[in-house]
């Protein structure tokens, strides 16, 4: 099967603290790290399974710049067999139509059976993968959790409300956005990057893309970000007081209230 | 020639064969198939990988004299430990018996050089091998006792790794009893033959094997104690021999190779082997597979730890991961590699396939689950090693891959930011902040060429969590009380990769180790202090070429002998127990230290807990041992306040921050919250510091 996962590298969220700047613009980005987006590291793990269990290859895809190469050598090490760039000065400020008109554009000079992308992203809002979908003419699966091949369709789980599972058939190619939990990533050691350090990953611009600058980037957006702002603090938090018996009980009981626990 | 009262063996027959015939044939084939079992006991150690176990002889045989020989560990389990020096050491004098004994089916009157019977030697030799044989009886039958019908709890083996190990340990028990009896009862039927005739028989002390041999058979005709004495030979000689090939099957197998085991032995505790011995950094890149998968990816040494293993149960009986139910015992660890080699290697047939460990022979919560807290090596009485198999084949896992999700995260951290928060750098010498007016502590800027004299190393939990790093403040108000300056490296510092290197990800932690030693190196210090014992075995032994390393509790003993911290008398309602930290006191033999800056608290009143110092019992582990989430039924931390409790102490003192962080916990867990405090040795100290009142600022004109 041919597999291509869409990954985003993105600020990390557990080993930043995250501030906006003073004119709302952005978030501070001197001493920030990156990484993969969670979601999309658990939809290469699922690609590489996959491909383990009934052949073919995993390419990994992202949108973004020169840095970006950072992410697809690290899911190369993880096991992916392909990784390109897509990254040019005028995809940048693209909405989430645009990176899915980018995407599109790599997807049809392919040829896959498969594609993943993560549910949503940590500086996300959880769009590309459905665009995809519909730019492609696909079917579409969202918040993805299992995925079992039966020949030409997958079978597969999503999570709904109440943490039940729904199992739909879905026929290939389609595309799927995943979700995290549906298995348990393999760790990308120090040795494992230093050995892709020196692969050379191949990189796509608007040319090679076959994009005008007027559909993708900040002049082909309708979605426009305004700003950012840290929302004023509301009422403090309750503090719960008694000894540790007392508080246990009073932290089961507000669970139960607010149906957290049954 | 003197009149001989029976036939020798190699004058008589056994079954119309003559005995010399035998003694020829049998030790023959005995050594020839007992040549050709060690050759096949061997392949596995020729396709194993390197190991350099030949340097520093005269250490080496220092330990084998004193470990392998002397026996030294062996009494720390008191009954067994006498009766395996009972057997061993009538081994030892009973080996010159049992040659000369296979000579003489062939030749009578045969004797070692130096051992002639009628010299003074030769006759002290045969009173001294005849108590021996005596004790070496009284030994194994007391052992089989043990075993058979009082069957110590940790000789049990679960269900599901195998069958019990009570027979192998009865049928050799029985054989060397044979061995006893046989001797024995060879002599004493030639003793009661000679006092039959008439003839002055040779001395037999009263009360040994043949002694009593002589006295059952007393009275018995000439034939039927010529009977014996053939019959006694030839049971003595085909026991022997089936021993000699019994021992490779099993762990029995330690009676051959001990002794050079001991000689092997790993000499540096404390220390991670290479990932491969002969490899320069650079070449590692060049390796296809890292760390140990198959079983032949062990070094040579380590495969002959497999086969010593004797199977005595104490490491496990040690081990704290095995105490909590944790799916980890160091002794099955040896054994089930042991078997695996046999199934691979076997003696006929068609061998099993070589494999990967993990999941047929060994499971991953077994190989995470070690706290690396060393009590199991601490114990084994022929010195085999644990800590360095566990870490090898955990490079294995994370080569593969295969790492809990649970350990992803801080690994990930420990790569982009230098500690396992994946807190920012700049915070790292935040905790200073607070202390800025009572204990000023210089924060290098390495990038700007700052230097000190004495450098703190920090390291991670102690920079970053906010509970433990009071041990860093009450360290610095110590030291700066006492005159001393007080310098941290700040963001420069990394986390020490104490547990990364530990944990199997060697790369990151060569990537820490580089980062800490520039830092280190251009702040010129010439000496580094560190209150975590972790750190401390980690600057001192994963690091090279740093200046001297020292624990605080060492510094503070120190100040306090020179007169440079004065403390108040300890509060009369409080019993102090202190806790061994793993990695200061097994793994770097600091006992002494903390006990006597605990001691030099007027008044201080102190307990041991029933396990302290060398057989300290760890309080669950530090570092990224945190972050795992284990199998258990209990937690090793509550076991431990347990002891503390029954010792009757109300405050546990730690010198380690890891320590602190699971006895505060595990006081918590156990309902003693309130009835016991876990302290750190730093703090302690700290807060018992004669301070000058601080006179009121004068104020500004």
């Amino acid at each position: 099967m041919e597999i291509l996962v869409c990954v985003k590298r993105v600020p990390d969220t557990a080993e930043n603290e995250i501030a906006v700047k003073a004119d709302g613009t952005d978030i501070v980005r001197d001493d920030v790290v990156y990484s993969v987006n969670e979601w999309d590291n658990y939809a290469v793990e699922e690609a590489i399974q996959i491909r383990d269990n009934v052949g073919g290859t995993v390419t990994v895809v992202s949108v973004g710049d020169e840095e970006s190469e950072e992410i697809i050598r690290r899911e190369m090490a993880m096991g992916a067999d392909k990784g390109v760039l897509l990254s040019d000065a005028a995809f940048e400020g693209s909405d989430g139509l645009g990176v899915a008109t980018i995407l599109k554009s790599f997807v049809d000079k392919g040829k896959y059976d498969l594609i993943l992308t993560g549910a949503l992203a940590d500086d996300g809002a959880g769009q590309v993968g459905g665009m995809l979908a519909a730019l492609l003419d696909l079917p579409y699966a969202s918040v993805v959790n299992k995925i079992e091949v039966k020949g030409d369709k997958l079978l597969v789980g999503r999570e709904i409300e109440g943490g039940n599972q729904e199992m739909n058939e879905i026929s290939l190619p389609c595309v799927l956005s995943i979700q995290t939990g549906i298995n348990e990533p393999r760790y990308v050691g120090i040795r494992g990057i230093r050995k892709v350090a020196s692969l050379e990953i191949p990189c796509d611009g608007k040319d090679a893309c076959g994009l005008d600058a007027g559909v993708v980037g900040a002049a082909g957006s309708k979605v426009k970000r305004l700003t950012y702002f840290v929302p004023e603090l509301g009422e403090g938090a309750e503090m719960i007081e008694g000894s540790t018996e007392e508080q246990v009980e009073k932290v089961i009981e507000i669970l139960k209230a607010k149906g957290g626990i049954k | 020639m003197e009149h001989l009262a029976l036939l020798p063996p190699s004058g008589a027959a056994f079954f119309g064969i003559p005995v010399w015939f035998l003694a020829v044939v049998i030790p023959v084939a005995a050594i020839c198939i007992f040549v050709r079992t060690l050759a096949l006991r061997l392949q596995p150690l020729m396709k194993a990988a390197p190991d350099v176990r030949t340097d520093r002889i005269f250490t080496r045989t220092w330990y084998m004299l004193k470990f392998a020989f002397g026996q030294y560990k062996q009494p720390r389990y008191w009954t067994a430990g006498v009766l395996h020096i009972a057997i061993f050491a009538g081994f030892i004098i009973l080996s010159a018996r049992s040659i000369t004994l296979v000579f003489l089916g062939v030749t009578d009157g045969f004797y070692l050089p130096g051992l002639n019977p009628e010299s003074f030697t030769g006759a002290a030799y045969n009173i001294l091998k005849d108590m021996a044989a005596t004790a070496v009886l009284i030994a194994c039958a007391l052992a089989a006792v043990r075993r058979g019908i009082f069957k110590p709890e940790r000789y049990n083996v679960p269900p599901k790794i195998g069958h019990d190990h009570t027979g192998e340990a009865v049928l050799i028990l029985g054989m060397i009893s044979g061995l006893m009896l046989a001797d024995g009862f060879f002599e004493g039927s030639l003793a009661a033959a000679q006092a039959a005739q008439g003839i002055t028989p040779h001395f037999l002390l009263p009360a040994t094997v043949p002694w009593f041999a002589s006295k059952l058979l007393a009275g018995a005709s000439l034939e039927s104690l010529q009977a014996w004495h053939t019959n006694a030979y030839m049971v003595h000689e085909v026991i022997f021999f089936t021993f000699l090939n019994v021992l490779p099957l099993g762990k029995h197998f330690h009676v051959i190779t001990s002794i050079p085991n001991v000689w092997l032995a790993k000499l540096d505790k404390g220390t991670v082997k290479p990932v491969r011995y002969g490899l320069e950094r650079e070449q590692l890149d060049e390796l296809e597979s890292l760390g140990v998968k198959k079983v032949t990816d062990f070094t040579w040494k380590h495969i002959l730890d497999f086969y010593s293993c004797a199977d005595c149960g104490r490491c496990s009986d040690q081990c704290p991961a095995n105490a909590v139910g944790r799916p980890l015992s160091p002794r099955f660890i040896s054994i089930k590699c042991r078997d695996k080699l046999f199934r691979i290697f076997p003696l006929k047939g068609e061998g099993e396939p070589n494999d990967e460990l993990i999941g047929s022979v060994l499971s991953e919560d077994e190989i995470w689950s070690c706290t690396t807290c060393g009590a199991c090596e601490n114990e084994c009485p022929i010195l085999i090693q644990y800590i360095d198999k566990i870490v090898d084949l955990r490079r294995g896992l994370v080569d593969a891959g295969n790492v809990p999700q649970s350990l992803q995260k801080p690994l990930s951290a420990l790569e982009k930011r230098g500690n396992p928060y994946g807190k920012m750098e700049k915070k790292r010498a935040e905790w200073t902040k607070d202390i800025k007016d009572e204990a000023p502590v210089r924060v290098l800027d390495i990038a700007k060429g700052d230097t000190a004299d004495t450098l703190y190393f920090v390291d991670s939990i102690t920079s970053f969590d906010d509970q433990i790093c009071s041990i860093a403040k009450a360290a610095a108000r110590a030291l700066t009380t006492a005159g001393e300056e007080v310098a941290v490296l700040g963001p420069a510092e990394k986390d020490s990769g104490h547990e990364v290197r530990r944990f199997g990800e060697e790369f990151l932690f060569m990537d820490l180790k580089d980062q800490n030693t520039e830092a280190i190196l251009s702040s010129g210090a010439k000496k580094i202090i560190t209150t975590d014992p972790h750190a401390f075995n980690c600057l001192k032994k994963d690091y090279e070429n740093l200046p001297p390393v020292e624990h605080i509790s060492t510094t503070l003993l120190r100040l306090v002998r020179q007169g440079r911290l004065h403390l108040d008398a300890a509060d009369p309602e409080k019993i102090y127990t202190y806790h061994d930290p793993c990695y200061l006191g097994r793994h770097n033999d600091l006992y002494e230290d903390p006990r006597q800056l605990l001691d030099s608290i007027p008044g201080l009143k102190r307990v041991e807990m029933a396990r302290s110092r060398d057989t300290s019992f760890c309080c669950g582990g530090g570092g990224l041992m945190l972050f795992y989430e284990p199998e258990e039924e209990t937690r090793m931390g509550s076991i431990r306040v347990d002891m503390a409790n029954k010792a009757g102490a109300n405050v546990i003192v730690t010198a380690c921050p890891f320590c602190k962080v699971n006895m505060e916990d595990a006081i918590k867990t156990s309902g003693l919250e309130g009835k016991m405090v876990a302290v750190d040795l730093a703090e302690l100290i700290d807060a018992h510091v004669v301070r000058p009142e601080k006179k009121a600022e004068p104020q500004a004109a």
